[in-house]
């Protein structure tokens, strides 16, 4: 591999993807290639096949063809620990951390993992860098000795995140980080993220189109486990495929909101 | 979304304190250092012989509930089956003794059953080094091996539980059928002596008192450092959310094969103390029953607190031998409904009422 003309390299190279479940198909010949050091934003109505697309990446589903390749290593047939050692990590779409642990203790078991097991076997004496590092991104040092039950929603999502980064993974994949915050929480979520992109490579599913236009530049956009179409926000949402996607939706939704 | 709490609500809501005050850290050992005073200088004083011999009997099941504690309060692995390394370190043990008594002859028993030649099984267990190590490192292997086959197909829950409870059925009748290698139903029993200490002696009684004191201590100090470490920590992760863990980047099979080893082995460990103590090893203290007993003494203690389920044992064993005395038949069903009654209106078991009592006070 000859990786050091540009930073455009690709760091994730997918082809062909398709997974089924129960005869349907939930992805259905899906191409993604991601450069090294870009944010893209994954959209796509209910559905469409965005988080089976991470739950693939991450190992945590088997796909029924095609092929993940990250940093030119194959991720199909891999467990998912092996996964995240490799330098994938991803949050999920309802957020999970470790209730009985303190914050602290939540975001550093995320950044010892490369220690050897042994070596766990010591008392934590004070925060590591990446601890603090992570604690600082998502604001949450104030919380940092609290146990993570009693975490708002948002800051549960923020807490994820910030495990997320002292994690250290080349690649971050994160599923609607934003679902069921406020508008001041989505605000700060935004933020983190620009700040995030600066130094990692990201996924982010979202289809929230206002948070999008706000924060996405690249985005690709899945409809009913294939790609629609991909480009800059401005093409995509001028797209008129997308809009019947969306507008479908935001009907369906309207629908739903008078029923 | 149902969970949604925005972040003002939380601020206002009251929020437990973050580090614990001085005089809390210092309760944790005041607490040890009364209970070992306890246990090495009252009991020794105040009790009978028999009384202390109960009680060194009690502090052995101590030991194989600390590695319960270990396994299920911390680590979610309901363990049925522990009977099985309580046994594998009794007989090691045992086989020592007996091969002593026998002087390079054949084990009573083995006449008794027509067996002419001592079985290369047993040969090595004439070694102290050897019995003593095999009794924890039998254990050890059997539930590492056992462990890595396990966890790593992802067996868990109740699965893992009813497969440690068979395996405990499977052992009994292994033992039992096993008649000349292993005393079948009867066991190994008719100790005299230990080391070269006449075993019916009440110094040497109370010395093995002592010994069985000091190690449940030792192991109790070793096991909070670990629940305390980072592994304590993921241990807990584990148990709470075993599939969160893996994207963490840690595989939850080795986190729970290294555990339950160490239960493993904390309950072979407490099967060799057993036998010189109480003077007997038999199918009918490892099988399925003895080992469910030992759960439900961890859970009435307290399975989330390693002294809970200290506690539990000594507190259930206790009331166990006193029902005896008195009625024996009703103490199953005592002890199945006070089981079900700590898992609904009180599942953190004694310790957790003690402690809801102090906060309240305090
Ligand atoms: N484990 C599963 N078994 C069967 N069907 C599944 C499974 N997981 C997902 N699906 C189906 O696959 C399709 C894609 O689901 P996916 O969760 O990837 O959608 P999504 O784009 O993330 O949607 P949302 O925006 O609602 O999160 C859906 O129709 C879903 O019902
Ligand atoms: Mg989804």
């Amino acid at each position: 591999m000859s990786g050091d003309d540009t930073g455009a390299e690709a760091l994730l190279e997918i082809r062909d993807l398709s997974v089924v479940f129960d005869g349907f198909r939930a992805l259905d010949g899906v191409n993604l290639t991601l450069a090294r050091g870009e944010l893209r934003f994954l959209i796509g109505p209910n559905g469409a096949g965005k988080t089976t697309l991470i739950d693939v990446i991450t190992g945590l589903t088997r796909p029924a063809g095609g092929s993940v390749r990250f940093g030119g290593k194959d991720l199909v047939g891999r467990k998912e620990h092996e996964i995240v050692r490799l330098g994938v990590g991803r949050t999920f779409q309802t957020s999970v951390v470790f209730e009985e642990l303190t914050v602290v203790e939540n975001l550093d078991l995320a950044a010892s993992f490369r220690r050897p097991l042994w070596a766990l076997a010591g008392r934590r004496r004070g925060v590591s860098e990446a601890v603090r590092a992570a604690l600082a991104t998502t604001g949450l040092e104030e919380l940092a000795e609290r146990p993570a039950r009693v975490l708002s929603h948002g800051q549960r999502q923020w807490l994820e995140i910030g495990m997320l980064i002292a994690q250290r993974p080349s690649l971050l994949l994160l599923d609607e980080p934003v679902a069921g915050m406020s508008q001041d929480e989505r605000a700060r979520t935004g933020e983190l993220l620009t700040e995030i992109a600066e130094d990692h490579t990201v996924i982010v599913v979202e289809h929230d189109m206002d948070f999008l236009r706000r924060y996405a530049s690249q985005v690709t956009v899945l409809h009913e486990g294939r790609v629609l179409t991909e480009g800059s926000v401005d093409d995509v949402s001028a797209d008129p495929r997308v809009q019947e996607v969306y507008l479908g939706r935001a009907r369906e939704e309207a629908t739903d909101a008078v029923g | 979304m149902s969970t949604v709490v925005t972040s003002k609500d939380a601020s206002v809501a009251p929020l437990p304190p973050g580090r614990p005050s001085w005089r809390a850290r210092l309760q944790g050992p005041a607490v040890f250092t009364a209970v070992a005073v306890l246990a090495l200088v009252v009991a020794p004083l105040v009790l009978e012989p028999f009384r202390l011999g109960l009680l060194a009997k009690y502090l052995v099941y101590a030991i194989v509930a600390l590695g319960i504690g270990l396994a299920w309060g911390q680590g979610g692995m309901l363990v049925l089956g522990q009977g099985v390394f309580f046994g594998l370190g009794g007989y090691a043990m045992g086989m020592y003794l007996k091969l002593t008594e026998a002087q390079g002859g054949l084990p009573d028993f083995m006449v008794w059953s027509g067996v002419e030649e001592l079985p290369a099984l047993w040969a090595p267990f004439a070694n102290p080094v050897f019995a003593l190590a095999m009794a924890v490192v039998a254990p050890v292997v059997v539930a590492a091996l056992l462990g890595a086959l396990v966890f790593r197909q992802r067996v868990r829950g109740a699965y893992f539980a009813i497969l440690t409870q068979a395996l405990a059925a499977a052992f009994v009748i292994l033992l039992v059928g096993q008649q000349g290698l292993t005393g079948g139903t009867n066991g190994l029993t008719n100790f005299f002596e230990l080391f070269g200490q006449d075993l019916a002696l009440d110094s040497t009684q109370r010395g093995l008192y002592f010994v069985v004191a000091v190690v449940l201590g030792l192991l109790y100090l070793g096991a909070r450092q670990l629940v305390n470490s980072r592994f304590g920590r993921l241990l807990v992760a584990v148990r709470d959310g075993e599939d969160r863990v893996r994207f963490l980047g840690y595989n939850p099979a080795t986190v729970k094969t290294v555990t339950f080893a160490i239960s493993a082995g904390m309950a072979g460990l407490a099967g060799a103390l057993f036998v010189p103590v109480v003077g007997i090893i038999s199918p009918a203290l490892l099988g399925v029953v003895p080992s469910l007993e030992l759960v439900v003494a961890v859970a009435v203690g307290g399975r989330f607190a390693l002294a809970g389920a200290v506690l539990g044992a000594v507190v259930m064993n206790y009331a166990k031998t006193v029902f005896s005395e008195e009625l024996s038949s009703a103490w199953l069903y005592l002890q199945g409904a006070l089981f079900i009654l700590v898992m609904t209106l009180a599942p953190k078991g004694i310790i957790g009422l003690l402690r809801r009592r102090k906060e309240a006070a305090g």
